[in-house]
């Protein structure tokens, strides 16, 4: 298992070698470029610009200088916030975005798996419609529906929350970015489980477990759970990898300082370095969740061997 | 659920302002478009980095409430005859936040450092008044040649290329505010970080989180320390404004500098005269390629112009946020005399039949249509207003098509002065003067996207700057007006920008002005 876990590792350095030089050329290709703005910058001030930040060399030794400072962990200096370095941005937001993420996460899938458990207990009841209808009606509202909302009723009119800001990270600044990230996971996570416990169900060791008078809770929970977390797991790990970098919407409606909104702004900015990192971050977080993903198989499902 | 919720918040608020002593403070939630670029003044360019560094730092002269411009680190100065050389006596007994004085010696190492090819300086050009600027800028003579001196500590000399009357009012930018020498020495480009920066305004840097808030509170070694009244100021970057409003409405801001203005009825129901909207110092306008057919046929472009409804665009697009504008300088500079199209003060009918009649004459009909693209950024109401100008225009046998990018790719092809029929734009006045609007049209210059070149123009502005009579000068500018936007269409005014504000009846202090700019200083709150 080890040099399996190894060896993924390895073959993961081209893979983000390869997503590395793609962004980087496709970027350059946009028009216009970090110094464009509505008052355009007199030639001689932009050329001076363009020196400091290395942008008048040919743009292979651009490609290569940025190869070099990223091998040595340098990101670089952003373009447009030039008081911090990439770093020092992913550094600020990323734990705030970790956190809303994993509590997020966390919470779609424990209160998810549970809905979709007990709706598969009473298929076709009164029961498994209410959560089914809610779980479609949960993964269709959009989040920039269902921020705004929170921040009518529960901040404006209820006063428990405030309507945005970290506030230092504080509790009640959370619940609004947690409960707007959760929903849409929540209720994919309960049809994803409902459907697969349903089809768990059905499976011959679990008829053959009931016939051997094992309880309920010991066919559901130790037997027919096992078979069914695999689509969950599936599930999870991309989803972790784009929940854990941040939502641009969730971050500028609730004004939260996390990393989601450099995806866009950097790009819409042509903030290479920014963007670099960006896509650098979110091809780490996605090559480490699908590694895991993988791991966890073998652990549920016994058939699974990677050696 | 409410009422526990709401005394464990209460609760745990009080305890943490009891823990820090924190009950007499007053504090100014302030809310800003977006977080500064930087907080370095010499390598900053837009209006939301200018409202916090024109707190945390003073340059030679500042602004009041009125944004009139008032002593700043200077308490005084003198002029030549030949109006070309200033000399500043710096305030005494003025010091830095770190307790050192603030000496001439500063204002040479930071004027230096401005034009110095190696800082980059984006504002670099608010001092080319400044003899050798522009060739130290372009790296044709060394910083130290620019004319600036140290008389003594406490006496900074100037020498101009031209008089230039404007020139006090510059240097209320940023980009000619002081930097600490001591300070950029020690700790390089992390001199801005909080806790290192060393600056001389009313506040110093306390903390700065990207994207949340930056937090400046009030510098007790400010010379005017004992009359302000805001203990801190937090800056919070506000990019999505209709969470502002929420924000403003629920205590979270006590002001912001933009309002959705699609909700502009709405506010106004619910926040009164907290809304506050008046004139500001920009001009948006539309620029046609000028020199390529048929945009080249001056009488075309004025009679596109002349039949666009101004008045609709204002009040329809943009709910009166903005006001019909016929001249590039808006009116609000005092001596100065706006000159407008001949066609301001005709009525909508009129305009649209004579400029029936020039189409017609040009051979265009809605038979035969002219075809005409519009380029804008991305923006809804950018859009709207070219949808409406596409919808007055077709009735006159014009086809009006619509392009629109995003902000980089739109100012990139403007640049590149790439081909375009017509293209939208903006400028927001950097200081109080004719010149800053009027210098776009002038052959060559860099932000003159309808590549207007016309030597009566350029001559007019020449004399202009060389002139040292003020009444002499502006009549020049005034001329140049009148045939470079009036006559020619250089650019094709739009609508004069308004500032919309909300600012919280808590707020005191806080007075309307064209420059929208609200010094913390001369602010309190109940």
């Amino acid at each position: 298992m080890l040099r399996y876990v190894f060896r993924r590792l390895l073959t993961a350095i081209p893979t983000l070698f390869v997503i590395v030089t793609i962004a980087f050329f496709l970027m350059r290709v946009a028009p216009g470029g970090p110094f464009n703005q509505e008052k355009g910058l007199n030639p001689v001030i932009k050329a001076n610009l363009e020196r400091v930040f290395h942008l008048d060399e040919p743009l292979w030794r651009q490609y290569l200088y940025y190869l070099q400072n990223l091998l040595r962990g340098d990101f670089g200096p952003s373009y447009n916030l030039p008081d911090f370095t990439v770093a020092e941005l992913f550094a600020e937001g990323l734990p705030v975005s970790l956190q809303l993420g994993a509590m997020a996460l966390t919470l779609a899938l424990v209160i998810g798996s549970a809905l979709g458990i007990w709706a598969a207990l009473r298929q076709n009841q009164v029961t498994d419609y209410a959560v089914v209808a809610v779980a479609t009606a949960g993964s269709t509202i959009p989040t920039f529906v269902i921020a705004p909302l929170f921040q009518l009723f529960f901040a404006l009119t209820l006063h428990w929350f405030p309507v945005g800001g970290w506030g230092g990270g504080a509790f009640v600044n959370k619940v609004g970015p947690v409960l707007t990230l959760m929903l849409p996971q929540l209720a994919i996570v309960a049809r994803l489980m409902r459907g697969s416990m349903i089809e768990s169900l059905h499976a011959h060791h679990i008829r053959t477990a009931r016939a051997m008078g094992l309880s309920d809770y010991s066919v559901v929970i130790r037997h027919a759970l096992r078979g069914a977390l695999l689509p969950i797991v599936s599930y999870a790990g991309p989803a972790a990898a784009a929940l854990l970098t941040g939502s641009v919407i969730v971050e500028t409606i609730f004004s939260i300082p996390g990393v989601g909104r450099y995806f866009v702004e950097a790009a819409l900015n042509r903030d290479y370095t920014l963007v670099m990192g960006t896509v650098v971050l979110i091809a780490i977080f996605t090559v480490l969740f699908n590694l895991i993903v993988d791991i966890l198989y073998a652990v549920i499902d016994p058939r699974v061997r990677y050696d | 659920m409410n009422m526990n919720f709401k005394s464990w918040l209460v609760g745990t608020t009080m305890l943490v302002m009891t823990a820090t002593g924190a009950f007499a403070e007053v504090v100014f939630n302030r809310g800003n478009s977006a977080d500064p670029e930087s907080l370095d003044p010499h390598k900053t360019s837009t209006v939301y980095e200018a409202h916090i560094l024109r707190d945390l730092f003073l340059g030679l002269t500042t602004e009041d409430a009125k944004s009139e411009v008032i002593p700043g680190a200077a308490e005084s100065w003198t002029v030549s005859d030949d109006k070309k050389v200033y000399t500043f006596k710096l305030r005494a007994g003025a010091t830095w936040s770190d307790g050192s004085p603030v000496t001439a010696q500063d204002f040479v190492f930071s004027w230096q450092r401005v034009v110095d090819p190696a800082t980059a300086a984006e504002y670099a050009y608010m001092l080319a008044p400044v003899v050798n600027a522009e060739d130290v800028t372009a790296g044709k003579k060394k910083p130290g040649e620019l004319g600036v001196k140290a008389v003594d500590d406490s006496t900074f000399e100037v020498t101009l290329n031209a008089p230039t009357p404007y020139f006090l009012e510059m240097l209320t930018h940023q980009a000619t505010y002081p930097v600490n020498k001591a300070n950029i020495e020690k700790f390089g480009a992390d001199f801005v970080k909080p806790g290192n920066l060393v600056s001389n305004g009313a506040y110093t840097l306390a903390e700065f989180v990207p994207n949340d808030h930056i937090k400046a509170v009030k510098n007790p070694k400010f010379y005017d320390a004992a009359n302000v009244k805001i203990d801190v100021v937090n800056y919070i970057p506000t990019e999505d404004r209709s969470t502002a409003m929420k924000r403003f409405e629920a205590g979270e801001l006590d002001s912001n500098d933009d309002i959705p203005t699609e909700q502009l009825a709405d506010l106004k129901a619910k926040f009164g005269d907290q809304v506050r909207l008046g004139p500001y110092l920009g001009t948006y306008y539309y620029a046609f390629k000028t020199d390529k057919a048929p945009w080249d046929n001056v009488k075309l472009r004025q009679a596109i112009s002349e039949a666009i409804d101004r008045d609709y665009l204002a009040e329809k697009v943009w709910q009166n946020t903005m006001i019909p504008s016929y001249s590039f300088v808006p009116p609000g500079i005092t001596g100065y005399e706006t000159r407008t199209t001949d066609y301001a003060e005709m009525s909508q009918i009129d305009r649209e039949d004579a400029a029936k009649k020039v189409l017609a004459e040009l051979g265009y009909s809605p038979e035969k249509p002219l075809k005409m693209e519009i380029r804008s950024n991305t923006s809804e109401n950018h859009k709207n207003t070219a949808i409406a100008i596409q919808e007055q225009l077709k009735p006159l046998g014009v086809e009006v098509t619509y392009l629109n990018t995003d902000t980089k790719t739109h100012y990139g092809h403007l640049e590149q002065h790439g081909d375009m029929d017509v293209a939208r734009a903006g400028w927001i006045a950097d200081y109080k003067d004719p010149e800053n609007f009027l210098a776009l049209c002038k052959t060559g210059t860099g932000n003159n996207y309808s590549v207007y070149s016309n030597k009566e123009y350029d001559d007019l502005m020449a004399k202009a700057a060389a002139s040292a009579d003020p009444a002499e000068r502006m009549k020049a500018l005034s001329d140049a007006e009148a045939i470079g936007v009036a006559r020619d269409l250089c650019v094709m005014p739009l609508l004069y920008y308004g500032f919309h504000t909300v600012v919280s009846n808590k707020l005191k202090g806080w007075e309307d002005n064209v420059m929208d700019r609200h010094p913390t200083r001369f602010l309190s709150k109940e």
